[in-house]
Order: C-alpha cells, then structure tokens, then sequence
C-alpha cells in the first residue's frame, strides 16, 4: 500500500571536513511517506534536541537490526537512542498517509504546529524556541500597524521588552481604533462562577462555535492565556463590573453554557483599549514606542524576501513615507466594511491586509463573515453605517415576531402596536426552535432565524426587516426580585416595574440610552426592533501558530487574522484574542525570528526595494487625483455593498456567487476610469483615503465571492442556500474540513487555492446543534 | 427638511478661516447630523466645490473622533451624545445652523472642522497609566476586592471619550474635567495607589504646559459632556493634588 522510510541524520551546518570528532551536532529525524498508488512522497522533519559527538555516530545505523543511530562510545547512548525511539513513536502516520494519498493539502503552508500534547504545546513551545537578549532587542526595530486591542497591546508589550516599535493608526489617536467600541464583554476560563467552567470548556465551545473551522492548537492557547488577560487587566486599572462582595462578576454569552464573561456595562472594548491605551502611553513617555497617528499603511516592503518596512501616507500633510524594521506586525482589524453598511468605524479598512496579501501573504478564509443578529434595522438610503447592540441583551430580551401574519402587517403600518399583542400570539422563535440555548443560541443562528421570519413575511418594520427584542418579562422578572429583597410587595406592578427598569438600566442604560437616541423610541416601554447586519469577519490573512504570515517577517495578529474562530465567532471572545495575540502570543513567537537577526544591523529605509514601493503608491495617488471621472468614492462603495449584502450575505448560492464576482469586476473596471476625487494630494484629504481603501475592497469582494463560491458546503457564518438540511440547518461537509488560503496572482478570480487541513484530535467533529 | 447651513472653513493651519453659507434640502429627520454632512459632501463634490472635512469614524458615540460645536454648543443641542448621535429631529424645518470645529488653543484646526487634540494624548503620557508590566504574572485579578461603589465611579469616571467637548465648551479652555476623570479612576481603585502622586502632578503640569486653561467651577463641562463625567472628578483631582503636595 505504501512505503515508509525512516532517516536520522547530523545537522551538518558546514561541510562534514570542517568538523573535529568531538564536535557536538544536533540530530534530525526525516520521515519520508510515499504511497505507492499515488507515487508521492512527503517528508516530516523533526529536530530532536538531542545532540551527538561525531565520533560517536554510527553511520551504518539503518543496517543494524536494533537500529541505534548513537554508538555505545557514548557514555548515554542508551538513554539518547531511547528518546530519539520515542519521538519517532510521535509521528501520525495516518495522518501522513491520508495526507499524501489525497494531495490537495499544500505542501506551501505549514502551520509550524509545535510537537507534545495539545495542553503543553504552547508552554513547551516557548520553552524551546529562540530568544532574543535585551542587549540585542534595543538594536532590532519592529512596526506594528494598527492599535487596537492587538496591536495597542502588542506595542506596549513587545516595547517593554525593549524593542524599538513603531505603531501607526489613521485616527486621530491610538485610543480610538475601533475595538472601543466593542459592548459586551471578554470571555476567560476563571471559573470564578463555579459552574464547571475550565480551559477545555472554553476551547471546545470556540471551536463548536467555529462550527469546527478554526485551528485546534491555536485555539486551545487562547483558552490557556485567557485567565491571564483579566489578572492583567484589572492589575491595569480596567474597572471591570463588580458584585457586592468586591469580586468580578460575570454574564453569560451565546453558544455556551456557563456563565464566562467579564464585562465593564456596555463598553467592555472601551476599557480594555484605554487599558492597552495606557501601557502604550507608558512606553511612548520611555521613548520605546514612536507613535505615528493619522497615518495610514499604504503598502509592504520586501526585501530579499522578508517583510522589512512600510510605506505610508501622512493623512494631514499627505506626506508619502518610507518606514524600515526588522519585521511588521499588521494589526489592522476587519474587511466587513466591503459590505458598506456595516458595524465596523467608518475608517476600518482591508487596505493594510490586502496590500500585504498582493505581496504574498495568503489570504484565508474571506467569505467567513459574522453577521451579528442584535442591529439596529436600517432607516433609509441615507444610512452610512449600523450600530450594534449588544449581545449581552440577549441574556434578558427575548426576541420574537408575531404569530399571525396579520397581526405583523398591522405592526408594519403602524395600526397595531407591539405591546398589545396577546402572549399566545407571540412566537418567540428561538426559544421554539433551539429549547436548550434559547435566545442565547450563536450568532449565525440567530441571525438566519430572524432572516427567515422576515423572509416568511412576519418582520415588524416599515421594511418588514426587523424583529423584536423584548425586554418586559425580565423587567418583571428583576423587579419581583428586587421587591422581596426591599421587603416591599412584589405583586405591587407599578412598583415591580419601576424596580425592574432600574436594574435592567444598571445593566444596559447605555445601550437602551444609545437606542432611543438613534431610533427615538423608548426600549423599556416598547420592545426594541432589531436585524442582523455585518460585524465581524473570521476570514483573515494566514498565520503559522507563531502567528506569521507566508512572507518571512510579517505578522498578523487580532481580527486581521484567520486563526481562532472558524466559520463563526462567540460572542465577548473578540477582545480575547487581540489582547492574547498581542500580550501574550506574538511578543514571544516573534522572538523566535528576530533572534536570527541580531547581527543584521539597522535596515536602511532608500534602497531600490523601498524606492520602488513609494514610487508605486505615488503613482496610484496621481491616478485618483488626474482621473477627473464623474462619480464619487462612496456611489462605488454603496454599490459594492449592494451586492455583497444581496449575493455574499446570509444565505447564498452558487448562481448568485458566480454573477457577483462578475458584477464587482465590471464594478472595478467602472471605479477606476469614472471615480472622482476632489482636493489635492499634500492636504487632508478624506475623498482620497477613501478611495485608495475602497479600491482595495473591490478586489477583496471579488476573493470574497470566490471563497464562497468554492466552499460548497454550509458552516458557521457561511450559508449555502444548496446545502441544508430539511429544517433549514447548515450542512457542513467532511471534505470541506480545511481553510482555504489563496495565493495572490493578479486578478483575484485567478487566485490559487491552498488547502490547510484542519485536524482535531482533542475534540469530536460533530453535528452543531443548540437544540 | 431644507437647511442653511454656515460652515467654518479653513484650507488649513497656517491660513485664515471663515464662515460659508450652503443651502440643503431633502434632508430626512432619521439621518444623523453626520450622515446630513455626507448629504452636503455629496452635493459639494457633484458640484466640483471642495467637501467639508470633518473628524469622524465609529458613529454610534464611543471612539470620541467627532467633534462639531453646532449653534453654539459642542455636539449640537441634545444632552449626553456626541455629534455622531445627534439626529435632524433635533431641528427644524428651515433651520440655520452654525457649524464649528473646536475651539481652544490647544486644539490648532488641521482643516475646516478637523482639529488636532494630541495634546490629550500628551497628558496621558505624562502619567495616565499605571507602571506595570504586560507580563500577565500578576496577581490573580480576584485577589484584592474593590468595593463596589468604588469600582463604579472609578468605571464612570473611565469612560471618557477623549473628545474635547468639556475643552471646546470652556471658556477658559480648561481640560481639568479629561484629565480630572483619568486620575479620578485611578485614584479610586487599589492598583492605583502606589504612583498617585506622581501622576496626578505630571499630568497636570503637563496640562499646564500644552496651554489649557484653569477651572473656574462654570460646570458648563459637565452639562456638555457626552459621557456625563461628573464634576466631582476635578474636586477630587484637586484635592490628589493638594495630597501630593504634602508629600
């Protein structure tokens, strides 16, 4: 069937002469797998750890019948050959075996997942890769875009290391990129609950959230790290929400069944990025982080190979600017503003991750995109962006349409008002159709279950795109409690309802403040009206476990990566991973590469590489400015938007996939000869920013269709209207278990597909269900 | 809704500014007083006319990029939002509204509306943080309890956007109610503690140096300010202050 050979060999880093006999040499063990039906072969290489004098190595090794590769001159032979034994025994053959019989898995990416059992990967990973001295580390530069949780954190930490960082944002100032405005929380496995919580839980819930698309080693050291996130945040003067007792409280969030989040109101990502803020403050006054604000990344350096620098414009001046470092961190977030309505800040862009992707780093994932269930519905044509609300709500609103189709059309032209709608003509359609998680169900689920109500003709908007979440039991419900706890009488419903309003605007007063404002309507009288709208994208540039991308030198950390949550993100763990990405992760992983440049010296920023790549984006500046065309930045921006929320948004198919990737190449062609551009290119110029962002989204929405188009299955975020089950559940495909990463070749079409296979050996793939 | 709108416009920080009146019609009372801009932007680059720039980008009230004074008032009219919730409803049909950046000497207009508040993040550098290290070997984060009252004014007085509007609405051009709301938060927890004095001066000196202005107890901050930061956090600011002094 298949033929297996086994080789030890010496790390000869010169050649064999210029080495004495007691000269010390690592061993490698190769493991060449070749199946004769196929006639492939693939090779596993393990570094051992275990070293031999050259005198004592037995070269004839394979011809001996106890194959030991160490000579008994070795005074610990024995133990040696013993290890060397059992590290052999660590090798999966099957895996290696289906994996060479079914080639399409790439032989271009590789995870660099460390060896060992999943819990100590990591710690036995940072206890064997390189470090880089502190006398060193103040000679080596690292660029860090972006300053959000990731790279706010990153920054900070990666400075007080002694590095000499670099951070760019193109607000105003680092405290403003857009993971402030994350609401609901930041999960940890502390088990301060009590309620069975652990690490393992917590892995295991994201990668069944995932619906079993993320990477099991990377997620399980979220998990590991992220008790850690919450000592360190608090040590930071987070004030995080407390009980009485003075000890953290927590809340629970969709997808699980313990009680894991920590929060801060409604403004959890707000805390934790002035947290993150501050520790970068901290550095910049020691000098250790150059802070450069309202600038924006407008391309990659390569120089042999490696990523060594940026080019960037000065949004104020319009200054274009060569930046050089030893290695570049893109921390730049989400592409969910390709769909142009969506809850991403304005600014949020793709251009820092395209432009990395167009200079070789693959692209992983795209079309996985978290439409998040709790939105405020759309009012108009004018609208330029939605507001998120919460998902914490879900712990107390629940969400329902009318029973009778009548009933919703009185609703929908104003004649019946929600609150006179009887409870038995009520249909609560989470709570009937998933009785174990309820309103607490995922993201995905919950936003294709209120699609489908709507679509069914039963949404309560003028639109008919909108459905309610009703907070009136849980009022009652905290009010009863809140009387018995006064003494008063809890059968008193002024006074239940006064008291249950007050503690539900304890808990949401922001977010209830933030609705009305917004909707000018009043949520504790009437039930909020709520849609699905694009949060958060999955998809993401492609990361090793050291959270490198294929190009050498470049890192991608947070949001802008694929790696930890699938096809489908939980709720509150967002915040979890850029500060774990960023504290804890990428600070030691990086060290790993740096550590081979220590002797390379300050990398000088006017060699040809850095030239061209300014004189590119100079050129591609001086296109928008002379092209003179008739319509504005924003009339491609909404059109785009138009057909990714129609043809790539909840539910899609292969018709409507194929005619989008067609309509957003026509798009393009129409952008780059009719866009208009007013002003000058050396003033502020936001027309301008736009358009060099938007002209990235047009490529990036035609990859996105591609993805979804080539993914036929149903999972997580991404829903094929062809495959579902009869109750209309996602389908998902056993041989679709692996992340598409696509390779930049010109027209993203063109792109090149190269399959990571996803293997979970610590947990069961099975069906996802919340029922 | 049809509106007169007069807009400070200045090419940028080293020319002079001045008002211009722009006529706008259709405009519907759900948009956004941002989203109202865009529809004159809109109309502006149609017409060849330069856009009107303006500092803005979460649009739901948290990243603290807008920044208008409208009629007279930093973030328009409405109580407790910032200008990316104000709604037109606030207005009338045939309304003229007045439209500024921020002003205050420490906040140089980069271009018409858009102005330059780094000096914010200057004063947080001077001392808004507290001297640990990212490590994560911390103590367990439930190992000292902090009373819940403290916990929750130290989380109010957190919540600062970073705006300026408590600067733009000054007459003195103060900024004691920002940096009053970041000592504040630290002086109320445990882990601030150990370096309060030290902050609370550098800050404040720092304040000092970036050409702020002194507090003359107006409260005009606090009416205006999105977040609602409470007054107190300058007496208490004051009075971690006077503290160190005794030092």
């Amino acid at each position: 069937m298949s033929k297996k050979k086994l080789t030890f060999s010496l790390n000869y880093r010169k050649p064999r002469s210029q080495y004495k006999d007691s000269d010390e040499l690592m061993i490698c063990i190769r493991y060449y797998h070749k199946c004769n039906d196929t006639d492939k072969t693939k090779i596993i290489k393990k570094s051992t750890g275990v070293k031999c004098m050259l005198k004592d190595w037995n070269t004839d090794w394979h011809k001996t019948n106890d194959r030991a590769p160490i000579k008994s001159t070795d005074p610990n032979a024995k133990k040696k050959n013993k290890i060397l034994k059992e590290k052999v025994k660590s090798f999966d053959i099957d895996e290696l075996y289906s994996s060479v019989k079914n080639d399409s898995f790439s032989p271009y990416l590789n995870s660099n997942i460390p060896f060992g059992d999943l819990d100590k990967k990591w710690t036995n990973h940072k206890n064997t890769i390189n470090l880089v001295s502190p006398a060193n580390k103040r000679n080596i530069d690292i660029i860090v875009v972006g300053t959000g949780l990731a790279g706010g954190s990153a920054a900070a930490t990666l400075a007080e290391l002694g590095y000499n960082v670099k951070a760019f944002c193109f607000q105003d100032s680092p405290r403003r990129a857009h993971s402030i405005a994350a609401q609901g929380g930041i999960n940890a496995a502390k088990n301060y609950q009590g309620d069975g919580d652990s690490v393992y839980r917590l892995f295991y819930d994201t990668v069944k959230g995932g619906d079993y698309r993320s990477r099991e080693e990377n997620v399980y050291r979220l998990a590991e790290v992220s008790a850690n996130i919450i000592d360190q945040c608090v040590a930071q003067g987070v004030p995080f929400a407390r009980d009485y007792g003075g000890l953290l409280d927590n809340r629970s969030f969709g997808g699980v069944l313990v009680s894991r989040t920590f929060y801060a109101k409604g403004q959890t990502g707000q805390q934790l990025l002035l947290g993150a803020y501050s520790a970068m403050n901290r550095q910049i006054a020691r000098g250790k982080i150059k802070m450069y604000n309202r600038h924006e990344m407008l391309d990659i350096v390569k120089v042999d190979g490696k990523a060594r620098g940026i080019i960037t414009r000065n949004l104020v001046n319009g200054e274009i600017e060569r930046h050089s470092a030893h290695a570049v961190v893109l921390a730049s977030g989400g592409y969910g503003n390709v769909f142009y309505l969506s809850t991403n800040a304005m600014g949020s862009n793709v251009t820092a991750a395209w432009k990395a992707h167009k200079r070789g780093a693959y692209f992983a994932n795209p079309c996985f995109t978290q439409i998040h269930p709790t939105c405020i519905p759309v009012s108009g044509d004018h609208q330029s962006k939605l507001t998120l609300m919460s998902e914490s709500l879900r712990n107390d609103g629940r969400i329902w349409v009318p029973k009778k189709s009548e009933d919703a059309k009185d609703v929908r032209s104003g004649k019946l008002k929600p609150t006179k709608i009887l409870e038995e003509d009520r249909d609560y359609f989470l709570e009937r159709r998933y009785p174990a998680f309820g309103n607490l169900v995922p993201r995905d689920v919950a936003s294709r279950a209120a699609k489908e109500r709507c679509d069914a003709g039963f949404g309560v908007n003028k639109t008919g795109e909108a459905v309610y979440l009703d907070f009136a039991s849980a009022i009652i419900r905290y009010g009863k409690e809140q009387a018995l706890v006064n003494g008063e009488d809890e059968n008193n419903n002024e006074l239940v309802q006064k008291l249950g309003k007050e503690i539900i605007k304890k808990k949401y007063g922001n977010l209830f403040q933030m609705y009305e404002k917004i909707v000018d309507q009043n949520p504790y009288e009437t039930p909020m009206m709520i849609y699905p709208a694009v949060h958060y994208t999955m998809g993401g540039i492609w990361v090793d476990y050291n959270l490198m991308t294929t190009v050498p030198g470049l890192y991608a950390i947070g949001e802008a990566n694929f790696s930890d949550h699938g096809a489908n993100r939980l709720g509150a763990s967002a915040l979890m991973q850029g500060l774990a990405d960023g504290y804890f992760v990428l600070p030691y992983t990086i060290g790993d590469y740096l550590s081979k440049e220590i002797s390379t010296g300050p990398i000088p920023n006017d060699t040809e590489e850095f030239i061209k790549a300014e004189k590119e984006a100079k050129e591609k500046i001086n296109v928008f400015m002379n092209n003179k065309g008739s319509k504005r930045v924003d009339y491609f921006h909404k059109k785009l938007g138009k057909i990714m929320w129609n043809k790539c948004g909840m539910a899609r198919n292969k018709k409507d996939l194929e005619s989008a990737i067609k309509e957003i190449s026509a798009l393009r062609k129409d952008f780059w000869k009719n866009v208009k551009v007013p002003g000058s290119q050396d003033e502020f110029n936001e027309e301008l920013a736009k358009a060099g962002r938007v002209a990235d989204f047009l490529e990036l929405g035609e990859l996105f269709a591609k993805d979804a188009l080539e993914r036929e299955e149903s999972c997580g975020g991404h829903f094929r209207e062809e495959y579902q089950t009869n109750e209309g559940e996602a389908t998902r495909k056993k041989e679709f278990q692996f992340v598409s990463a696509w390779e930049y070749v010109g027209e993203p079409k063109n792109a090149i597909l190269h399959k990571e296979q996803l293997k979970y050996k610590n947990i069961e793939v099975k069906e996802r269900s919340y029922k | 809704m049809r509106l007169t709108l007069k807009i400070w416009r200045q090419k940028n920080s080293e020319t002079k500014g001045k008002i211009e009146t722009y006529n706008i019609d259709d405009i519907s009372p759900d948009m956004s007083f941002l989203e109202m801009l865009d529809v004159l932007n809109a109309k502006l680059i149609n017409e060849d006319q330069e856009p009107v720039s303006f500092d803005h980008d979460c649009r739901e009230g948290i990243c603290g990029s807008c920044s208008l004074f409208i009629n007279g008032r930093a973030h328009g009219p409405d109580r407790r939002i910032t200008t990316c919730q104000l709604h037109m409803r606030k207005f009338k049909d045939g309304d003229t509204i007045y439209i500024e950046p921020f002003r205050a000497k420490a906040f140089p207009v980069i271009k018409d509306l858009v102005v330059d508040r780094s000096a914010f993040d200057r004063i947080q550098h001077a001392g808004g943080y507290i001297s640990i290290n990212t490590s994560g070997n911390t103590q367990d984060a439930n190992a000292t309890p902090v009373n819940k009252e403290d916990a929750d004014a130290a989380f109010d007085a957190a919540t600062c956007i970073g705006c300026g509007a408590c600067v733009a609405t000054c007459k003195n051009s103060s900024a004691m109610l920002f940096v009053g709301a970041k000592v504040s938060q630290y002086s109320l927890l445990p882990q601030g503690q150990t370096e309060a004095s030290r902050r609370v001066v550098n800050m404040v000196n720092q304040m000092d140096l970036e050409g702020f202005g002194n507090c003359s107890n107006t409260g005009a901050c606090e009416v205006e300010c999105p977040k609602g930061i409470s007054l107190d956090n300058i007496a208490r600011m004051n009075r971690e202050l006077v503290k160190a002094s005794f030092k």
